[in-house]
């Protein structure tokens, strides 16, 4: 049945299909003919599908696309996405059976069906018992996984368990452990993913993967940098940073405890954090207070800027417009005007005209 | 002397320790292959497994996405998994902040993060979203991750938003709107507190304001009500996330 590019809609009582180019296209079945539902996973060439096996159609059944169909079951075919979300919902809906306690406007034939269902449940039998073959391969499989995860897991736990017996050494014997081994010790933190037991950070900066990433950052970013003013968000770093990697990506945590490490290392950026908590990257030669002054100058010329306007105007994102506006606020240079309307920065008058 | 001779072998016993761990790290980094040869797939097809396995890895005190460096990134592939994740979640809040303010339902994020994946990517689960997003929070970024009933609002901007907030988010969120007279008698505040907190979200652009409405204003929130529309993002939108 060649029903292609379409919006499938779940209710408690009925699952819709709609036309997305013909929206007067539209069809339905009730929740009620459903048997059982299953997945087939995506492969080469193919999407994602789930397979919604049916009770035959009762004799008053209204009408549909077609009158009879050899098939008992239909196919849905997620051609792009939420397969997964969906299967969870409809598995939900087909459990909780609303349908049977909620009337709805139309007439929903379900007590007839019961004897028909019951003659012709032989049919079924058959595919109930080949999913349920299926569902115990797959779940011999999925409790393997679980088996082996369970057993890596212990090992993993030993790992945890030793690392906290070393880091009470360190701790006793403080300053008799050479950076040397700290550093090891730090680097055997981040292979397993283990927090820091002793500064309870997930192992803070000194690891020489993050000294060799804030390097590598440094050459990376100093053009973009160039290009926006000499500053940007630290989120705008990481997007920037993983789409030009395309694999190996770095973790948000990974970004942090290479730019915290930018200044130590003599590196011609340094990271800055807002009072807001806002992170960003500035070049070393870039002075955002001396920035501020031609913000000023700017907010002057038009009377008054909120971050939306100022971003627009000078080029920036508005996150950072408005980080130096209220610097600017800071600093003494602007008043603001805080309403239902936005905030609004206005030059500070008080301080110039005294 | 004594002394000295405690100190040297105090060091010694932490070598010999910081020896065995590398070992132990070499031993269980050719189990973690093993594993992964065995079931890298099942991680990355199955939502459930991966919620089993971030479960597990919590409950030994163990983050397998703190690096992209770390074993279980490097061998099960599950770091990429979520780093881009992060990067597509960010595109699409920056995108439709100036609708919404900066937050969004896990719902919409989820249907628009699908759109941008592509039709042959990885299908991702709403629990994927979530770790993504907690994940990002490190940035200083002001994601954030507010219950509300039943599902979550995602907060993608560095606003303030303590518990008279979030209180008055979950209120709203039944129909996609609240008055200052519902709050005065689910939460039983005085009008000033309500009205404060309405007005906070008004300035950020969380809130919209229909004083047309009958009875008296109401406060909607765009989060809200942009999913039953659930409209494309814009080319200028796009743009606008692409910094």
């Amino acid at each position: 049945v060649k029903f292609d590019s379409g919006v499938l809609l779940l209710s408690t009582h009925r699952l819709i299909w709609r036309d997305q180019k013909n929206h007067e296209c539209c069809i339905a079945i009730p929740l009620s003919q459903v048997v059982f539902i299953e997945e087939q996973a995506a492969g080469i060439g193919k999407s994602a599908k789930i397979v919604v096996h049916l009770h035959p159609a009762s004799s008053n059944k209204e009408p549909g696309p077609f009158q009879s169909s050899k098939y008992s079951y239909i196919k849905l075919s997620f051609k792009e996405h939420g397969q997964i979300e969906f299967y969870r919902r409809l598995s939900e809906e087909i459990t909780q059976r609303r349908w049977e306690s909620m009337p709805t406007g139309q007439t929903i034939q379900v007590n007839k069906d019961q004897q028909a269902g019951r003659i012709r449940a032989v049919g079924i039998v058959g595919i109930e018992r080949k999913l349920e073959e299926k569902r115990k391969e797959t779940d011999k499989n999925i409790s393997e996984a679980f088996e082996d995860l369970s057993k890596l897991m212990e090992k993993a736990k030993e790992m945890v368990e030793l690392s906290k017996s070393i880091a009470n050494k360190i701790k006793e014997k403080q300053g008799d452990i050479t950076e040397d081994e700290t550093i090891r010790f730090k680097s055997y933190l981040l292979s397993m993913g283990i927090a820091n037991p002793v500064t309870r950070e997930t192992y803070g900066s000194g690891t020489h993967y993050h000294m060799q990433l804030a390097k590598q950052l440094a050459g990376i970013l100093q053009i973009p940098l160039e290009e926006r003013g000499g500053i940007m968000s630290l989120t705008e770093v990481y997007c920037l940073v993983n789409r030009a990697r395309g694999l190996e990506l770095l973790s948000p945590e990974d970004l942090v405890n290479a730019c915290k490490m930018l200044e130590s290392l003599k590196l011609p950026l340094r990271l800055r954090i807002f009072d807001s908590g806002v992170m960003v990257i500035e070049l070393q030669s870039h002075n955002e207070e001396e920035m501020v002054a031609s913000a000023l100058e700017t907010v002057s010329e038009k009377g008054s800027l909120t971050a939306d306007e100022f971003a627009k105007l000078v080029g920036m994102s508005v996150l950072l417009a408005k980080e130096r506006l209220l610097l600017a606020e800071k600093m003494g240079h602007l008043c603001r005007d805080d309403s239902v309307e936005g905030l609004r920065f206005y030059p500070n008058l008080f301080l110039t005209q005294s | 002397l004594l002394q000295a001779k405690y100190k040297e072998r105090g060091t010694v016993l932490a070598e010999d320790q910081l020896a065995q761990m590398s070992k132990q790290l070499d031993m269980f980094k050719t189990n973690l292959e093993e594993f992964a040869s065995k079931h890298k797939q099942e991680i990355r097809k199955n939502p459930e497994f991966r919620v089993q396995f971030q479960d597990m890895c919590a409950t030994i005190g163990v983050d397998p996405l703190a690096s992209g460096k770390g074993f279980w990134s490097e061998m099960l592939g599950v770091g990429d998994f979520y780093y881009e994740l992060g990067v597509q979640i960010i595109e699409v809040c920056l995108a439709l902040k100036h609708r919404n303010g900066g937050l969004i339902t896990l719902e919409e994020l989820h249907q628009q993060v699908l759109k941008g994946r592509g039709k042959f990517a990885q299908d991702v689960s709403q629990d994927d979203l979530l770790r993504a997003i907690k994940k990002l929070k490190v940035l200083g970024n002001g994601f954030g991750i507010i219950p509300v009933g039943g599902t979550y609002l995602i907060q993608s901007v560095p606003a303030e938003l303590n518990m008279d907030h979030t209180v008055v988010l979950q209120l709203a969120e039944k129909k996609g709107y609240v008055t200052v007279s519902e709050i005065r008698s689910s939460l039983k505040w005085e009008p000033e507190r309500a009205k404060q907190v309405l007005e906070h979200l008004l300035k950020e652009g969380m809130a919209w304001l229909d004083m047309q409405a009958a009875g008296e204003p109401q406060y909607w929130l765009p989060a809200l009500f942009t999913e039953l529309y659930s409209q494309e993002i814009t080319p200028e939108e796009a743009k606008e996330a692409i910094p």
